[in-house]
């Protein structure tokens, strides 16, 4: 077990590798340039000379590559130049907001899909599964932005239930120990901040959870199809057991098998994927932040950003192979 | 109807299983089947795939689907009609007084769940034996059916287990609370013979310690032999013969039943002899209300054989359905 965890981290370094030299000329691909983009179309050749001279822009590819990797395994990606700040500062303040939205729509996608693939799954043919079958193929089929604009327009709007945007009342007098605002809430005593932020995440949340929760219903609903007509099932049966263990320790355990796969896809996607909804909801996230950088031609964001979030997609993906083990004997790693 | 000490103690009555499709014609699985089994027979129901046995024990289980299938006919043990008994009381006498093994070891049992577990909950359900009273009498029930080192392989997954060790896990967990009935469907066909002879002798042991009445269900007729007090031969749904073991082998009178044994290869047979199969395949069948279901394969067929069905005739100790047997042995000429 330990060795391939250790084997799987080891296969991270060339996945990386590979990926920054990739990412490093694909920024440079990118039409302008960082100089450009900070002093607008009109700049003086010599007002960007300066700002390349000082961003090192003007230095030979392959220095520029060699600084930024031997710089970036010490884990320092360079400074912002939209904000003039360090990569990892600003990926010390997106990241958890990311996390927090992340892990929102992770749970709601989990709590609510598998339970409701479960029923329309019993219920098979019947209204309550066309409903789940009709609702998410909805899911997957309504653009991300459209059902975020439509929810925080009907409930935040219209009806006043939510807020409209931001992670925390701005009013709200809270520390922030570990950008977590939920936890932070919860570890400074403060849970008015708590439930603030919570409300906060409800539209970003269920707007995000959309697709990985039409998903799970999708494969949960035909993964327990499969398994009640297994013979174990029937064996379980004819011990006369009742219903709830045979569904719990026999039908479930099985088919939740290929739904633990399509979370741990979903959870690497949910960061990468969170752009529009954080757009929408000006949610100060990795998405967002990502998307400005992208205009603006911050190739130290862009190198720094997508690589961490390259590395987490590998450790989800490490995560689930080790989880399926757990569940799944047969495929448990000696 | 009661059962009285001395009377049958499973009595299966014109046991009627159909099965609806929408769209499409209703197919009649088993059509008419009674028997009687007393505690310490052992009765066979032998017929080639499709003849209906397996449907039969899974309708006196009552493990066929509600859905799409009507099942009739009357299934009395103990003084009650199991197939009008509420759910809830089936799955009490379910593992309890009436237990199944089934025909391939590896797919019956939960592959994601230890062995022990899976036998425990049997105590769980019906003894309300938990922790480690229900671990101790789960070893001794696998100690009991031969597999050495009970206490190991209680922790172990099936597929770390032999076939053979599966299905005396099987039938371990069919016998745990000394069920009064027990019926094994082709218990030996996903075995290798060796083991096949271990697994019968096993059964046979058993019956006869706790008194069980056994009903096989086989296409085996050397398992026939071997193991079965009466034997029931189906083809298509139907009983067509049933006598005891000693006269049916001696002196098959339906031309199916005759077919059965002459098909079975014979080791005093002459080298290079051929195999004498039953022409035809099960798929060439008359629908019952238009004749014999085995005349277009039937190599004494009469003109008599199709119009109307055979009825189920009491001949000298057996009951027949056939208007032209194969003779016996003082009909046959000298």
């Amino acid at each position: 077990m330990l060795k391939f965890v250790v084997r799987r981290l080891l296969l991270l370094g060339p996945i990386l590798l590979g990926l920054s030299v990739l990412l490093f000329f694909w920024v440079r691909a990118l039409p302008g340039g960082p100089a450009v983009a900070l002093l607008g179309e009109r700049a003086t050749p010599e007002s960007l000379a300066r700002v390349e001279q000082l961003y090192g822009l003007n230095q030979p590819w392959y220095v520029q590559y060699s600084k930024f990797l031997t710089r970036a395994v010490q884990l320092d990606f360079g400074n912002s130049t939209q904000t003039n700040r360090p990569v990892t500062e600003e990926m010390a303040r997106t990241f958890p907001a990311t996390f927090e939205l992340a892990v929102a729509a992770l749970l709601l996608a989990v709590a609510v899909g598998i339970p409701l693939g479960y029923l329309a799954a019993r219920h098979y043919g019947r209204w309550l599964d066309n409903l789940s079958v009709t609702g998410s193929l909805l899911g997957v089929a309504i653009p991300v932005f459209f059902l975020a604009y439509i929810l925080k327009y009907v409930f935040a709007v219209r009806l006043g239930w939510f807020p409209t945007q931001g992670r925390q009342d701005p009013r709200m007098d809270a520390d922030h120990p570990t950008g977590l605002y939920v936890l932070d809430g919860i570890l400074t005593g403060n849970l008015e901040a708590s439930w603030d932020a919570v409300m906060h995440l409800v539209l970003p949340a269920f707007a995000l959870a959309s697709i990985p929760l039409a998903i799970i219903v999708r494969i949960t609903r035909a993964s327990v199809l499969d398994v009640v007509h297994e013979d174990y099932v029937r064996t379980a049966e004819a011990k006369g057991l009742w219903e709830r263990t045979i569904t719990r320790r026999h039908v479930l355990r099985n088919a939740l098998l290929p739904v633990v796969t399509v979370v741990g896809l979903q959870a690497g996607l949910l960061f990468s994927g969170a752009i529009l909804t954080e757009t929408v909801f000006a949610f100060d996230g990795v998405g967002r932040f990502v998307a400005e950088a992208i205009s603006n031609r911050d190739y130290a964001v862009l190198q720094g950003f997508i690589l961490v979030i390259a590395a987490l997609y590998v450790l989800i993906n490490l995560a689930v192979d080790v989880s399926y083990g757990l569940i799944d004997p047969r495929v448990r790693v000696k | 109807m009661t059962n009285s000490a001395t009377g049958p103690l499973l009595d299966v009555r014109d046991l009627t299983v159909t099965f609806t499709r929408r769209g499409g014609p209703d197919t009649r699985a088993v059509d008419g089947v009674s028997f009687q089994v007393s505690p310490g027979q052992t009765l066979g129901l032998v017929g080639e795939s499709g003849s209906g046995k397996s449907v039969t024990s899974l309708a006196v289980m009552g493990l066929l689907p509600r859905r799409s299938v009507s099942v009739e006919g009357h299934v009395y043990f103990d003084g009650d009609d199991l197939l009008t008994l509420p759910r809830d009381r089936m799955r009490d006498i379910r593992g309890r007084d009436m237990a199944m093994v089934f025909q391939d070891p590896m797919t019956s049992l939960n592959p994601v769940v230890p062995i022990g577990v899976q036998v425990t909950e049997v105590f769980e359900r019906h003894q309300d034996m938990t922790g480690e009273a229900a671990r101790k009498a789960a070893a001794e029930l696998l100690d009991r059916v031969g597999i050495p080192d009970p206490g190991r392989r209680l922790k172990e997954y099936p597929h770390q287990l032999s076939g053979g060790m599966r299905q005396r896990a099987l039938i371990a967990m069919a016998l745990a609370c000394r069920p009064r009935v027990l019926i094994a469907d082709e218990p030996t066909t996903a075995l290798d013979v060796t083991i096949q002879a271990q697994i019968l002798e096993l059964l046979k042991d058993l019956v006869q310690d706790t008194g069980a009445a056994l009903i096989m269900i086989t296409h085996d007729l050397g398992v026939v032999a071997g193991l079965c007090d009466t034997v029931h031969v189906m083809y298509a749904g139907r009983v067509v013969e049933s006598a005891g073991r000693r006269e049916l082998f001696a002196e098959p009178r339906h031309p199916y039943t005759g077919g059965l044994l002459a098909s079975v290869p014979r080791l005093d047979a002459p080298r290079g002899a051929p195999l004498q199969p039953i022409p035809g395949s099960p798929t060439d069948v008359l629908s019952w209300p238009d004749g014999c279901a085995f005349a277009p394969r039937c190599p004494n067929r009469i003109d008599a054989c199709t119009g109307a069905p055979p009825p189920l005739e009491a001949i000298g100790g057996r009951t027949l359905r056939c208007v032209n047997p194969l003779p016996t042995a003082e009909e046959v000429p000298a």
